[in-house]
């Protein structure tokens, strides 16, 4: 169990990382989405692919494809691409992206007409009008459908173990391959991203009730 | 002499083959109050989302205390040339709206504060102050920490009086703002409404309460089909109205309410 939980810091990385940057990635797509044309035929070809295809694919695509060609490997994202640490948090975050980037959408659709139209009245511009209306709202909306996603990429985060990376289930199976173990080594792991996943859906529950107080039953 | 506060010339607005607004020409002078009463359909409404450019005209002219508002040409549809002028004269109107339009995120104070801080950039700390005197003032001082949901539609009308009274506007434009309400939360909105009519403040009201606008106006504007069949002073045009089909509407209205 304690040689399991060494495996956890890399987990907890692999998930945060491509988490977070996979939420503003997300924004950015779902705002690519709402807008002019070009862009939302790109967003549209790039959900459909990614959600469209296994992550195990374009994990491996990402880490034993990229390499194959010659101006990836000079250019100068190849000291990143050529770790399978940074080939792993990139193929979680663009997958994640695709998923969240429809939940932001949808988050965006739930914003009331009226909210956006009052601060179109009161002048404000449509950088301001995003930024202090329109996200708020929207993100808020797709919080609870979101920390779906974020629990698939806590679990997704074992497919990393394919590229070499020692995280919970990587070092879970070379445990296993050691001391054939194999019941009492998973149902271990298995406890450990139950507690991750339970932490988060928490986490998410207790965010949820701080932003949107105003759902809140009772006076003021 | 100074220009006056709004002047609207020969506004047209069609929706598809739908004409809405069939060339209407308006000049609201500082401290009027002007009601603009008609038939559902009859385009007050629209005429009054104009003058913020909510609603773009197909043609016409409109000025915010002498300022044209500058338009141009895209594929075949006018535009306004300039979103900043757009966004500068919009912060100059005080809107409300007859679904209150909250920002649900926000709290009441919040709400008041937001333009202000935000599109104005006044400082937070003197924006604050003055939305505690304006929520006092529409008798919401004790809410200014609740939530839009947690109170009812005559609280949040007069929670959106004070976010637009905020803006220090120009004129004040309200768009039916009692007709979503509940009849027995009425009676505070106009009220708040009278108060500020009797301040002086530059107002135009869609309503369809015909007693309020025959009590509060300086002037009332009867529009029928896209026009203005007939307007004058509240005593003239609801006691002595020239136009029959006014006078048909007034009737209608007074035998619906007294029914």
């Amino acid at each position: 169990m304690g040689q399991l939980l060494g495996g956890l810091p890399l987990t907890l990385e692999l998930a945060s990382i491509s988490i977070s940057a996979g939420i503003v990635l997300a924004t950015a797509l779902a705002l690519l989405r709402a807008g002019l044309r070009p862009g939302a035929w790109f967003v549209r070809g790039y959900v459909y692919v990614l959600r469209g295809t296994p992550l195990l694919l374009q994990i491996f695509l990402i880490y034993y494809g990229l390499g194959q060609l010659g101006w990836v490997r000079h250019s100068v994202l190849w000291p990143f691409l050529r770790q399978p640490y940074w080939c792993a948090i990139l193929a979680l975050t663009l997958n994640t992206a695709a998923y969240g980037s429809e939940i932001i959408r949808g988050g965006l659709q739930a914003v009331p007409a009226g909210a956006v139209e009052a601060g179109r009245a009161a002048g404000m511009s449509r950088p301001l009008l995003y930024r202090r209306i329109v996200l708020p709202l929207a993100l808020r909306q797709a919080l609870p459908a979101y920390s779906n996603e974020m629990i698939s990429m806590i679990k997704a985060t074992s497919l990393a173990s394919i590229v070499t990376m020692m995280e919970l289930s990587g070092i879970a199976y070379a445990i296993i391959s050691e001391t054939y173990r194999a019941l009492e080594v998973f149902l271990c792991a298995g406890a450990i991203y139950l507690t991750l996943t339970f932490l988060l859906s928490r986490a998410v529950a207790m965010a949820e009730a701080w932003l949107n107080p105003h759902l809140r039953a009772g006076t003021p | 002499m100074t220009a006056p506060t709004i002047t609207l010339t020969n506004i047209r607005k069609s929706f598809g083959t739908l004409n809405v607004l069939k060339g209407i020409s308006l000049t609201a002078h500082e401290g009027e109050v002007i009601s603009i009463i008609g038939a559902s359909g009859s385009g007050k409404s629209t005429l009054l989302r104009c003058i913020p450019l909510l609603e773009v005209p197909d043609s016409g002219e409109i000025a915010i205390a002498g300022e044209v508002v500058r338009m141009k040409t895209r594929a075949g549809r006018p535009v306004p040339a300039d979103a900043a002028q757009v966004n500068r004269l919009r912060a100059s109107l005080g809107f409300v709206f007859q679904n209150f339009n909250l920002w649900a995120h926000l709290t009441v104070l919040q709400n008041v504060i937001e333009a202000p801080v935000h599109v104005q950039k006044r400082p937070r700390a003197e924006a604050m102050a003055e939305a505690e005197t304006l929520l006092e003032k529409v008798g919401l001082a004790d809410k200014r920490g609740a939530y839009p949901a947690q109170l009812s539609g005559g609280q949040q009308q007069r929670v959106a009086i004070a976010r637009a009274l905020a803006m220090r506007p120009r004129a004040l434009l309200f768009d039916e703002p009692t007709s979503a309400l509940d009849p027995e939360l009425v009676g505070e909105v106009l009220h708040v409404i009278a108060d500020l009519a009797a301040e002086g403040r530059t107002m135009l009201i869609v309503t369809h309460e015909m007693a309020f606008a025959a009590d509060v106006s300086t002037r009332a504007i009867f529009l029928h089909d896209g026009q203005i069949e007939e307007q004058g002073p509240p005593g003239q045009l609801f006691n002595a109205p020239q136009s029959d089909r006014t006078r048909a509407f007034i009737a209608r209205h007074l035998n619906r309410h007294s029914a």
